[in-house]
């Protein structure tokens, strides 16, 4: 019985994030700053590596938690890298 | 789709379905606010909801899971709460600078002039 | 003792990451764990970020209690104010005059402003201590003041007195 119940919590869990990475694409594609689809980039990082854990979950092995510790820490690394860039380069919108 | 197999008892499954629940049901509504909002600067606040009980809910959530399924604590995901609670405030204040500088260098009236 | 351990919590924390990333306490990699924990607290001397004195360990006890009171709480509006679209909200700029000027405390300031959703750090000026904050749903001016000032800059000042 809590195999159905856990299924599907996790199957409405992962629809909620997954909708959650749809409206932070929508900010990375239709900006409409530059600094809005930074913001909406590490949104969809961390979202993503949410679902990875609810995928960890599902699966029942912690083979995922790496792939997400990995996710997390590209996404601070390039959501930095690119708010310096806002700060200094030359942007073209 | 993988399917699942784990079998947990009740006390340890309901819990887990809530906090998955609620930690993704956060996650939507912090990013809706990222679609919603209407500024940058208030946007800046909408993915804070997925930062930090989102993503706290959802850790918590995978560790009793894996702790009650392997019978022995299973709390690694604390390295990942970790590294996002520590790093999400730096990305976050970096952007409202760099947003500021830009819009001051673009003469905004909406934001307060540098000291 | 001091040679040999420069950063003592630095070096705990390193030991505990190590040993929760291996997923286990077996001898092998605890001793592994050990020298990576004594190497890096050795290289952040050698780094020099000033050592920050942590005193009255009941108020950082008290003050993470609180911040993540706050938090829960401020996730609640945040995500009431999202979905409720709340007419009379008004989001803004604020300026405070904070006394606090050690950058470690500083920056947990900075980092507990920031996590709690519906209030994010800007900008701080180090010289005559004007932080700039932006709020999502500003109501009352002053009890926001009384919040940073109060609840999180007089804790901080106690912590690294």
């Amino acid at each position: 019985m809590t195999v159905t119940l856990l299924s599907w919590s996790l199957l409405l869990a992962q629809l909620m994030i997954g909708t959650a990475m749809l409206f932070a694409t929508w900010r990375v594609l239709w900006g409409p700053r530059a600094q809005d689809r930074v913001l909406g980039l590490d949104t969809l990082y961390v979202n993503a590596m949410l679902l990875l854990v609810t995928f960890g979950i599902r699966a029942g092995t912690d083979v995922y938690f790496e792939a997400a510790l990995v996710i997390a820490l590209l996404g601070f690394v390039s959501s930095v890298a690119l708010a310096k860039f806002l700060m200094r380069g030359e942007v073209i919108e | 789709m993988i399917e699942m197999t784990a079998e947990l008892p009740w006390i340890a499954a309901v819990p887990v379905a809530l906090l998955l629940l609620i930690g993704a049901g956060l996650t939507l509504v912090g990013s809706f606010g990222l679609l919603r909002l209407r500024s940058f600067y208030e946007r800046v606040h909408a993915p804070t909801l997925g930062t930090s009980y989102g993503m706290g809910c959802t850790l918590l959530a995978s560790m009793i899971f894996f702790s009650v399924l392997q019978g022995r604590f299973v709390i690694h995901e604390i390295v990942i709460g970790f590294l996002i609670l520590v790093t999400t405030p730096v990305t976050l204040m970096l952007l409202a600078r760099a947003s500021l500088h830009r819009d001051r260098l673009e003469k905004n009236e909406q934001v307060p002039p540098p000291r | 003792m001091r040679w040999l351990l420069p950063h003592p919590l630095v070096s705990l924390g390193l030991l505990v990451l190590w040993l929760l990333l291996n997923r286990t306490y077996a001898p092998g990699p605890a001793l592994v764990g050990i020298i990576v924990a004594l190497m890096g607290g050795w290289a952040l001397a050698l780094l020099d970020p000033g050592r920050p004195r942590l005193r009255r360990l009941d108020v950082v006890l008290k003050l993470t209690l609180h911040v993540l009171l706050d938090i829960a709480k401020s996730n609640l509006a945040v995500a009431r104010n999202i979905l409720e679209r709340k007419s009379d909200r008004r989001a803004g700029f604020l300026r405070i005059q904070l006394e606090l000027r050690e950058p470690q405390a500083l920056a947990v300031l900075a980092c507990i402003v920031t996590a709690t959703p519906g209030s994010a750090w800007v900008e701080f000026d180090p010289e005559d201590g004007q932080l700039l904050l932006h709020v999502l749903d500003v109501g009352e001016e002053a009890d926001w003041v009384r919040l940073i000032k109060e609840r999180y800059e007089q804790p901080l000042m106690e912590i690294f007195a």
